[in-house]
């Protein structure tokens, strides 16, 4: 086999090869960015968290429109801010942290969306709402996923210089500006509506995948902080198309097939990454000596 | 004393009572279709619960605790058998039930799963569980739930036979009028691509072939590979039809359909029965209501 035939090939025969690419390069450009602040706020696991929050209101668009995808969004979002709002609120006003209040609403929050799907009585439906559905994207999830990387690229370079500081050093921020709360909710904001996009295309559990995982391993490559989100993009596209392409010539499943390859990446950048990566235990050094 | 006796004779009465009320005899049926074949031949001397509803799918079922508690007062319990309820057994152990758990498909002769690509997804069950597709395997399925219902409560022996002979004759016209249907289809357009490779008993008793984007059981996730191989034997074969499917994601048969120009069949139903107003209310209106859809899609 000729590698036109392997890398291009698949693309060029089917449409729903390529509906899936466009997709999963939409995916890459909103969701890396915000993986990466994400990451750098250590926030890593509040993506997680927040993924699982959106479940319950895409099922109860599911219980009142079926697979409708703008009933099943909204409901995501709205969930979403309401979990992430809802953990922001308590943490500050009382002595919970913020991730013990985000760890209960989400539970809650997932136990919740289970048990809404299971009313319907149609267990398998709620298989497609965790796993998504990358090989049917249609005309409308297509371009609600494009635009919300749109929007969330666009948001990025409005809120870029008091989300950086933010990450950096809040205090800071908020001795010379009143910018802090509401950039952080903005964000916030971003961080559900990308997880929302990607749980149409990879379903809830994987969403935060395409997210995270190219976040972290762009994190051993870069120190400067415009290059490691370009390189959390390149890697989030390579893993959408690495992952179709394995999917169509392996058979695996298409979802769990893109983060598969997103983690491989991730694992060669732990090793080889020249940033903090482990290569420095088992390549030696030279060390200037006196 | 005398209080006492009082009581316990009220007592001992009132159990009668509800015995009394209770005359109903309690099975349980594991999935919609085996429950309105149960009813069919029960009629009014049982009570028939089902434990997948209507829609609901029989591999991935979950029970709940209330499921047991039907389990455990069943006085019979029918399952379909060949692999179909896996999560039984231990559902049975779990709640203690004494009831009889009758196999339904005893008797018929389960098919080899029809797998195309022999490597990818792990099958555990090689038998296709999906007997009912064919009406002379669910006259199988009748003889079996009246001989059950029989040994449960001998006295009711008449009209469960009455009912079973009954139902037996208006199963036999809707296998002639499915016969009659899929003659008028030309031969070489009975080819038909549905969600939900359900349909084997079907294919092979009336002749219309079946081809699934997933395997078997709706548990595994359709791959690139797949779909791209239905797409292009829709293409190569001229395949006229796609069908949805009750359990199945509709919005990947909507993309295959798209890319080749398939005209998208009707809702059909294969694993589970409509609601009660759905046009598949009981396991005759849904054969009716498949072999029509079929037909439509299939005729121009």
């Amino acid at each position: 086999m000729n590698p036109y035939d392997f890398l291009i090939a698949p693309f060029i025969e089917f449409e729903f090869m390529r509906r899936a690419l466009v997709g999963s390069f939409a995916l890459a450009l909103g969701g890396a960015p915000v993986g990466v602040f994400l990451m750098l706020r250590r926030m890593s696991l509040t993506g997680d968290a927040m993924a699982h929050a959106i479940l319950p209101g895409a099922a109860v668009g599911f219980l009142f429109a079926g697979l409708n995808l703008f009933a099943m969004t909204t409901g995501g979002i709205v969930a979403g801010v309401t979990v992430a709002v809802g953990a922001g609120l308590i943490a500050r006003s009382t002595g919970l942290k913020e991730d013990a209040s985000l760890a209960a609403f989400y539970l809650v929050s997932l136990a919740l969306g289970v048990l809404i799907v299971s009313i319907k009585g149609s267990n398998i439906d709620l298989l497609h709402v965790l796993f998504g559905t990358v090989l049917a994207l249609d005309d409308a999830t297509l371009i609600l996923i494009a635009l919300i990387a749109t929007v969330s690229l666009v948001a990025l370079a409005i809120i870029w210089r008091p989300l950086v500081l933010e990450c950096v050093d809040p205090n800071y921020l908020r001795s010379v500006s009143r910018s802090g709360a509401p950039t952080h909710l903005v964000f916030l904001a971003l961080m559900v509506l990308n997880l929302v996009g990607g749980f149409h295309a990879l379903g809830t559990l994987l969403a935060v995948g395409i997210m995270m995982l190219p976040a972290a391993a762009a994190r051993f490559w870069a120190r400067e902080l415009t290059a490691m989100i370009a390189l959390a993009i390149v890697m989030a596209v390579f893993s959408g198309y690495a992952g179709l392409l394995l999917s169509y010539h392996t058979g695996a499943a298409a979802g769990p097939a893109i983060i598969l390859v997103a983690g491989i990446v991730y694992a060669g950048s732990v090793l080889l990454g020249p940033i903090g990566g482990l290569k420095r235990y088992f390549v030696r050094v030279r060390h200037l000596e006196a | 004393m005398l209080a006492r006796l009082l009581a316990a004779m009220l007592f001992a009465l009132l159990s009668v009572a509800s015995a009394r009320a209770q005359e109903k005899l309690p099975v349980v049926a594991t999935f919609s279709i085996l429950g309105d074949l149960v009813k069919n031949v029960g009629g009014d001397r049982v009570a028939v619960s089902t434990l997948v509803q209507p829609n609901g799918d029989a591999h991935v079922f979950q029970p709940s605790p209330a499921d047991a508690k039907t389990i455990a007062d069943a006085k019979v319990i029918f399952m379909n058998g060949i692999g179909l309820e896996g999560w039984l057994d231990r559902l049975i152990k779990a709640s203690g039930s004494k009831g009889k758990v009758v196999i339904a498909t005893k008797g018929v002769k389960p098919h080899e799963m029809k797998d195309d690509d022999a490597h990818g997804h792990a099958h555990e069950h090689k038998l296709d569980p999906h007997a009912w597709q064919s009406v002379a395997n669910v006259k199988i399925y009748v003889a079996n739930i009246r001989d059950a219902l029989i040994a449960a409560d001998p006295a009711g022996r008449e009209a469960y036979e009455k009912n079973a002979a009954g139902y037996l004759q208006r199963l036999s016209a809707v296998e002639s009028e499915i016969k009659e249907t899929v003659a008028k289809i030309p031969a070489t357009k009975r080819r038909i691509i549905t969600s939900h490779d359900a349909f084997g008993y079907f294919a092979s008793s009336y002749g219309i072939e079946f081809i699934a984007p997933q395997g078997v059981s709706t548990e595994s996730e359709a791959s690139a590979r797949d779909v791209a191989k239905i797409i292009r034997q829709i293409r190569a074969q001229k395949i006229p039809a796609v069908f949805l499917e009750n359990i199945s994601d509709p919005r990947l048969m909507q993309q295959i359909a798209k890319e080749t120009g398939a005209k998208i069949g009707g809702t059909v139903y294969s694993d589970s029965l409509s609601g009660t107003d759905g046009p598949a209310a009981s396991y005759i209106a849904m054969m009716e209501h498949n072999i029509r859809q079929f037909a439509a899609a299939l005729a121009d």
